[in-house]
């Protein structure tokens, strides 16, 4: 059969609690957090015993020089955020996927999974890429960061301060992703001009419009003026 | 998605083993899991090259360059050599796709995408590039399509990446398990969809694009590629001209200009070439270059406007790489 349209498995979507329904309020558990929980618990749950994971350590002496994996599920280890993870995944599983519903990490966003909007921007090795187009097991062997690793407990990167300060969101949907690409451009050149960092979101789209406090937010960061 | 096993390769050898029995090469996987998305094809094997050192990576040789397949559009557009002796493959590769795009996309990926063709990207149209016997962008939305050399199907050469190689006279290295390697040429990469359209390039099942090899130009080589679009970011071009001239102080011995977005295969411009060789560059030849370089196009019911763009792109992208004019703002990317 044909695979239709979108038939990829959806991740939850991140809707707050509307405040007009109270149980859930009442019982303390949320519709986020309990999918979150549900997610974090299969793949904790999924992970088969005695069979190593895909990583970098396995796939360099396979026989022959091929590493065979799938269709089906299979454990992959990867480093998201400073920490190792093993989920268990089909091949065909994309690294945004992957965060967000084996690892319940829902900051990372999925707009257009086509690699257009930039929505999806993680880090592979501080270097910015479209999770949506990249398959989880090519994640293997690298460091991933997503939005989530880039604050330290409570405390807030530099960068997401000054969007906050500078009201750098509307929607807030392409709001992690061009939080990324700012951010990885300021581990590249940490005094980038306005030009600069145009050219860093140039994939990155904002359909409210937000881009003028974009820049306006990481040119605070960055120390530097206008046109600069 | 459909599901599908993958080998992960580690050598070239491993991956020239697996490719046998309809299985499919994923390299940067860009343009491959965007088909798979939209349903356009559904393999259920893959192979992965991505993890191939071997296939990556820029040489400089006695005779030019040698460019690994899996080297990155960003890789490519940021190496200092190509920046200062190859300015067309640095232009062209760094105004493809978006910033995080040219960071994964590979330029073998580049160089074989697959047409942008709406309706070919469509699962719902069933056209002739899949076998069918119709071509829908003849009696339907062609704005973006070809404008010459387009008698089976419009659609046109989508690759940045081979508008600057076919001008740097670059060619390709396939190699095969069973027959060994062959060399050919950019344009010989391609099989025009009149000769077959259900066939994009020459690659069969069990090859393997290995090595782009670049040879050095001439002394006194300038070169530039510029692409037009309705966005600044992302999009293919509607437009894009690679200009490549051999000076001889004022004189311009001898031109190659190339073009994209006009027709199903990347192609040069002979017309445009002659109306440069042996004549200084200015503005008044470069126009005339960009003139005659639509000589004898047939839009379609709604492309005519490529008609006046690309004169304007090829006459932009001559004086731009005679460093007589600095890059179009109104180029995307």
């Amino acid at each position: 059969m044909p695979d239709p349209k979108g038939s990829h498995p959806q991740a939850p979507d991140e809707q707050p609690e509307p405040s007009t329904l109270p149980d859930s309020a009442r019982s303390g558990i949320t519709r986020r957090g309990f999918l979150k929980g549900a997610g974090l618990t299969a793949a904790g749950t999924a992970l088969l015993d005695g069979v190593q994971a895909f990583s970098s350590e396995t796939a360099a002496p396979a026989t022959n020089g091929v590493t065979e994996l799938g269709p089906g599920p299979v454990p992959v280890r990867l480093h998201v955020n400073g920490a190792e993870h093993t989920v268990e995944i089909e091949p065909r599983t994309t690294l945004a996927e992957a965060l967000r519903i084996n690892l319940g990490m829902t900051g990372t966003k999925v707009v257009c999974d086509r690699g257009v909007c930039s929505g999806c921007t993680v880090w592979l090795d501080k270097m910015p890429v479209n999770s949506c187009m990249t398959l989880a097991i090519d994640a293997v062997g690298h460091h991933v960061t997503t939005i989530e690793g880039l604050s330290s407990e409570d405390r807030m990167h530099p960068l997401q301060a000054a969007f906050v300060k500078h009201d750098a969101m509307q929607c807030g949907f392409c709001t992690p992703g061009m939080v990324m690409s700012c951010a990885a451009l300021l581990e590249r050149n940490p005094h980038p001009s306005e030009h600069d960092i145009r050219h860093a979101v140039s994939g990155n789209l904002c359909r409210c419009g937000t881009y003028p406090k974009i820049f306006a937010a990481t040119m605070d960061v960055a120390g530097t003026t206008r046109n600069a | 998605m459909n599901r599908f096993s993958i080998a992960d390769c580690s050598s070239v050898d491993a991956a020239l083993s697996q490719l046998k029995d309809g299985a499919v090469v994923k390299a940067g996987g860009v343009d491959l899991l965007d088909r798979m998305k939209d349903g356009i094809e559904q393999p259920t094997r893959l192979v992965n090259i991505r993890n191939i050192s071997g296939l990556r990576g820029i040489r400089e040789t006695e005779q030019g360059l040698t460019i690994g397949p899996l080297t990155t559009l960003a890789e490519i557009s940021d190496h200092p050599l190509i920046q200062s002796q190859y300015q067309i493959l640095a232009d062209a590769s760094g105004h493809a796709a978006t910033p995080h795009i040219r960071n994964m996309a590979t330029v073998g990926g580049n160089l074989l995408q697959r047409v942008q063709c709406w309706y070919y990207r469509s699962s719902d149209f069933q056209c002739i590039r899949k076998g069918k016997d119709l071509c829908f962008a003849f009696d339907g939305l062609n704005q973006y399509h070809a404008i010459m050399e387009y008698a089976t199907c419009p659609s046109v050469a989508p690759s940045s990446a081979a508008v600057a190689l076919l001008g740097l006279n670059a060619s390709v290295e396939l190699s095969s398990a069973k027959r060994g390697k062959r060399n050919l040429g950019i344009r010989d990469l391609y099989v025009v969809p009149d000769a077959n359209p259900t066939k994009f390039t020459v690659i069969e099942p069990d090859e393997l694009l290995t090595a782009i090899v670049i040879p050095k130009p001439a002394p006194g080589t300038r070169s530039a590629y510029q692409k037009y679009g309705e966005k600044e970011s992302f999009d293919w071009a509607i437009a894009d001209a690679g200009v490549v001239l051999e000076m001889d102080g004022d004189v311009c011995r001898r031109a190659v200009i190339t073009m994209g977005a006009a027709s199903p295969v990347v192609r040069r411009s002979p017309q445009a070439e002659a109306a440069l060789t042996g004549k200084s560059i200015n503005e008044e030849t470069a126009r005339a270059a960009g003139k005659v370089a639509v000589e004898g196009a047939q839009p379609l019911s709604g492309n005519a406007y490529k008609l006046d763009l690309f004169p304007v792109a090829v006459y932009r992208t001559i004086l731009l790489a005679a460093g007589q004019r600095d890059r179009d703002p109104s180029a995307a990317g």
